[in-house]
């Protein structure tokens, strides 16, 4: 009984074990099915997904960024062009402690305080995962001091970067402009403008001037790098490529020398100076004082040189030449005798008594002359070229003010040139009409009077007066001014010069031109507002002088350019063409707060002559800034003979 | 005479076990080659683990069950021991203590608990054959839980659960009542509360990240991610041997341990992947059969734990390469570069064969 007791016992126990294996065999088949479910899951339902996972971990696009264009002068001089530096760039999201980072970092290579400001800023405007500069241009040494040591700063990086470099310094900033970092704004607008995935991999964008204006053809467009890459990011090999192509070169219609004649000729003045060849539209010169060095805008400004820069009263920042906006005063009068000519008014042998002053009709105002004792018997040639305002004051009156502006706005007053850099103003030619939007007032007479001697509402931008002076001199044939001259593609080579285009043209009487151009020829001799200007020059120079009220004048009081502050005296303007009877240089120039424009402004303008008519320069011993002319200089010899144009034209 | 003496030399060579066990080392060299960079060294270090657990399971098969019985309590009590010493004496590596200095070599004595605790609990259970009661079953849990708690202060979560694993399967297959079964589920249930405040803050995040792995895409979860992508890119046919990018291109972590599978699943596919369960499914089956036809109650527990350790094993690497279980350290089976695993898998597969080829001398005993 024991026996079987004991066997059944066993058996049983037998059976119960397989019971309990077979259970087991069921739940080992079960989870081995939940696994074999799973892989179905991954590899079959979501393999389209984890395919494009595993391609995107070890697939990554590099841009190339291409090379900037050149941008050169006339002659071929480099204006701008690019090197490699070594920069030193940190990633702030992949560096844990900044502060410590950076203290020994500045042990190996020095990190000053501009460097670390402009840090700041930069980290400060960019994503934590960017990379940004913390040192530039390393020298080979602190290059290598930073390799060797690099495993001890994650996040840090040492690049070899393409960056732009203007040799000529200040020359000619607001005409050639620069290049800084890309921010929020120009992201937007290149995303608008649907080329932002050509900005892959670029950081600077043209700012200002041929920079900004000609991007697209600077700018090239970016190569691509189908790269295979490890989980430590670095390439194993590439897929495929698309190799950047350079940005275009860019020729300037400027002469850098000439440019830099003039600069120098401003001093510490502020102002403004163009330069066309009327017959083209290209721009010799594009002068806005004072300059600044674009380079420092390259690497991203720092705190102190941008406050010194915005901060600063003269405002360097400001390109004058298409932004300044300024009363023409006087060298409006050739464009107002013009249309008097044209409108069959004051033609020769007309002449006028001039007391000192003119008065409307029924009105006991005087509208004074700036001689208060009158120029006695004047003509048109004359009233030019003595600049007599009593002659304009009724000129003006007769013509009527919609009369006088539809003719002047053909040389371009009162709207843009259509310059080919971005940021002109459009100045301003009064109507009744603009008036009456403006300040909801009638138009008065005596608003008419002072249009003609060029102040009242009347305003032109430096560059709206050098386009009119090249448009007369240009006997009414309006050019398109243009700063860039052509466009040098980097792959072919082929040069593509920008079109002359003719924007307007007046049917001007040659005898009515004859006479403007006399009268304002006879300028810059003896007798004239600027004969120092043209003394001994050795071409015939076409020229007018101006002079702007920064402050108004009460009737009965007098200017005294001594007794007032500097920055309260009056703007010098001067235009001129030359030589008059074949012009090849058409120019304007305004010396803010200069005073009288034959004796600040008009020496700017004949060096730039003589250097582009003559080829010569200024003698290195003539300080540029020096205000007071050498002896033997013509200006000197004339200054006696013609004492009156020392004080107000 | 010399086919005589291979004859004999096989003698206890579970036939479908070793071809088995031989094609899964095959794989497994193939996959390691690919994942450690086609490093020639790798591959020859890890065909001398092979070597030696083949020896060694050649060597366990060779001896009686019976022998094995008697050598339960004195494995069992060293392993213990061993277990001691580590958390008195052991090496701090990676923030766990685990192994053991014995001046000619580190050794981790937890490995051993995974063949000594279900062979003593296998021990105690046949001994209490005919007559097991519910003290029986507290016992067998107090046997299991002394090195289990030994293990997880280390702390070493995988190898605890494995060990755990083999031990449960020994009292279960011994006929632990559903009651208790039912009643320990509930009692996990509401304990776990507790046993997650007692887990370390990355144990914590392993199970965290499990249920979202995106929580901390380059950290912790990073692992899964990367796993989870090299399987499912892997598609039907897989990527193709040397081939696979997750893996070529550094991406898999630990893909030489622990996350070889993920290999294997990104170059051979779901095709492979379904050829390789297959093969383990043999290996268990096979462990299944034996303990079904062993003789004796210390034969069948055995063979049954080690039958059912091994597809845990499987299982759970499985599962976690693919993202349905915690990242727990535990190799895959037979692939998976390591010698101390390797030498364990071969010690269980020679207790089977030894189980499967030693019958009639028991049955005639």
């Amino acid at each position: 009984m024991a026996y079987s007791a004991e066997l059944r016992n066993h058996l049983n126990e037998q059976h119960n074990f397989r019971v309990r294996l077979t259970i087991a065999a069921l739940l080992a088949l079960i989870a081995f099915g939940a696994l074999g479910l799973r892989f179905y899951y991954l590899q079959i339902q979501r393999h389209d997904y984890y395919h494009t996972l595993a391609e995107s971990n070890r697939i990554s696009i590099v841009p190339i960024s291409p090379n900037r264009g050149l941008i050169l002068d006339r002659n071929g001089i480099v204006l701008a062009h690019n090197f490699f530096v070594y920069t030193l760039e940190v990633t702030p999201s992949k560096v844990s402690n900044m502060d410590t980072t950076i203290a020994n970092l500045s042990e190996l290579v020095e990190i000053s305080m501009v460097d670390l400001k402009r840090f700041k800023k930069l980290k400060a405007e960019s994503h934590s995962f960017e990379s940004v500069p913390i040192r530039t241009h390393l020298n080979e040494i602190e290059a290598a001091k930073f390799a060797v040591n690099r495993y001890r700063f994650p996040g840090v990086e040492l690049k070899s970067r393409l960056y732009r470099h203007y040799p000529q310094g200040k020359l000619g900033t607001h005409a050639i402009g620069y290049i800084s970092r890309i921010n929020e704004k120009d992201l937007a607008k290149l995303k608008e403008d649907n080329v932002i995935s050509n900005y892959k991999g670029t950081d600077h964008i043209g700012k200002g001037g041929v920079e900004q204006a000609y991007e697209r053809e600077l700018h090239g467009s970016t190569g691509f790098q189908q790269v295979e890459i490890n989980a430590d990011g670095k390439a194993v090999r590439v897929l495929s490529s698309a190799a950047p192509t350079s940005g275009n070169n860019v020729v300037l219609s400027i002469d850098a020398k000439l440019q830099a004649i003039a600069e120098k000729a401003f001093g510490d003045r502020r102002g403004s100076l163009v330069a066309i060849q009327p017959s083209t539209g290209e721009v010799l010169g594009f002068v806005s004082m004072p300059t600044f060095d674009p380079n420092l805008f390259v690497d991203g400004i720092d705190y102190d040189n941008w406050n010194a820069l915005n901060n600063s009263i003269d405002k360097p920042l400001i390109n004058r030449t298409l932004k300044g906006i300024y009363p023409p005063g006087s060298t409006f009068k050739p464009f107002v005798a013009l249309a008097g000519l044209e409108a069959g008014k004051r033609e020769p042998p007309y002449s006028i008594q001039d007391a000192g002053y003119f008065t409307l009709p029924n009105s006991r105002h005087r509208y004074r002359d700036w001689k208060p004792s009158g120029h006695g018997s004047v003509d048109m040639r004359k009233a030019i070229t003595i600049s007599c305002d009593t002659f304009f004051y009724g000129l003006a009156m007769e013509l009527g003010i919609e009369r006088l502006t539809d003719f002047v706005r053909h040389f371009g007053f009162g709207q843009k040139t259509g310059l080919d850099i971005h940021g002109e103003v459009s100045g301003l030619l009064p109507t009744p009409e603009w008036k009456k939007r403006r300040f909801k007032q009638p138009w008065y007479m005596g608003e008419t009077v002072i249009v003609g001697i060029g102040q009242g509402y009347t305003l032109v931008t430096p560059m709206q007066l050098a386009y009119a002076t090249a448009t007369l001199a240009n006997q009414g044939t309006a050019i398109r001014p243009h700063i860039v001259n052509a466009v040098v593609n980097s792959k072919t080579n082929v040069v593509t010069p920008i079109a002359r285009t003719v924007l307007d043209k007046l049917n001007l009487k040659s005898q009515n031109l004859d006479i403007v151009k006399a009268g304002m020829v006879d300028v810059t001799l003896p007798g004239g507002t600027a004969a120092s200007v043209g003394a001994n020059a050795g071409y015939s120079i076409a020229a007018k002088t101006g002079t702007a009220q920064v402050i108004g004048i009460k009737q009965n009081e007098k200017y005294n350019e001594h007794s007032i502050n500097e920055r309260h005296r009056d703007h010098a303007l001067f235009i001129a063409y030359a030589p008059a009877e074949a012009p090849k240089i058409a120019l304007a120039v305004i010396v803010e707060n200069g005073g009288h424009g034959g004796s600040a402004a008009g020496p700017i303008a004949r060096k730039v002559m003589d250097y582009y008519l003559l080829g010569k320069e200024p003698a290195e011993e003539i300080a540029p800034n020096a205000v007071v002319p050498p002896p033997n200089s013509p200006a000197n010899n004339a200054a006696e003979t013609h004492a009156e144009e020392e004080h107000y034209d | 005479m010399i086919s005589k003496f291979i004859t004999g030399l096989f003698k206890h060579i579970d036939s479908v076990l070793l071809a088995c066990i031989l094609f899964a080392m095959l794989v497994g060299l193939l996959v390691l080659f690919s994942a450690s960079g086609q490093q020639l060294s790798r591959v020859s270090a890890q065909m001398i683990n092979m070597a030696v657990a083949l020896v060694a399971m050649w060597a366990v098969a060779n001896v009686q069950p019976q022998h094995i019985e008697r050598i339960a309590i004195p494995a069992y009590i060293l392993g213990v021991l061993l277990l001691i010493a580590v958390a008195l004496f052991g090496d701090i590596s990676h923030g766990a203590r685990r192994w053991l200095n014995i001046g000619i070599t580190k050794i981790q004595p937890s490995e051993l608990l995974k063949l000594a605790a279900p062979i003593m609990l296998a021990w105690y259970f046949s001994k209490r054959e005919s007559n097991l009661t519910a003290l029986d079953f507290i016992i067998g849990a107090v046997i299991l839980m002394v090195p289990v708690l030994l293990i997880m202060k280390q702390p070493d979560l995988g190898t605890a659960m494995l060990v755990t694993a083999s031990g449960f399967y020994v009292i279960f297959l011994a006929g632990l009542s559903w009651r208790f079964i039912l009643g320990g589920v509930v009692l996990v249930g509401a304990l776990s509360p507790i046993f997650w405040s007692l887990l370390h803050d990355y144990q914590r995040r392993r199970i965290e990240i499990l249920i979202d792995p995106t929580q901390d895409p380059l950290g912790s979860g990073y692992h899964i991610i990367q796993s989870t992508i090299a399987i499912g890119s892997g598609g039907v046919a897989g990527k193709g041997w040397l081939n696979g990018t997750q893996t070529q291109l550094d991406f898999l972590p630990e893909r030489t341990t622990d996350f070889i599978f993920a290999v294997f699943g990104e170059e051979f596919g779901l095709i492979g992947n379904i050829l390789l369960l297959t093969l383990f499914a043999i290996i268990i089956g096979r462990g299944f059969y034996i303990a079904s036809q062993a003789k004796s109650t210390f034969s069948r527990l055995l063979a049954g734990s080690i039958a059912m350790t091994f597809f845990t094993y499987c299982f759970v690497n499985m599962g976690m390469v693919s993202g349905i279980l915690p990242v727990v350290g535990v190799p895959l089976p037979l692939i998976s570069y390591g010698g101390t695993s390797m030498l364990t898998l071969g010690l269980g597969f020679g207790l089977l064969m030894s189980i499967q080829t030693h019958k009639k001398l028991v049955a005639a005993g």
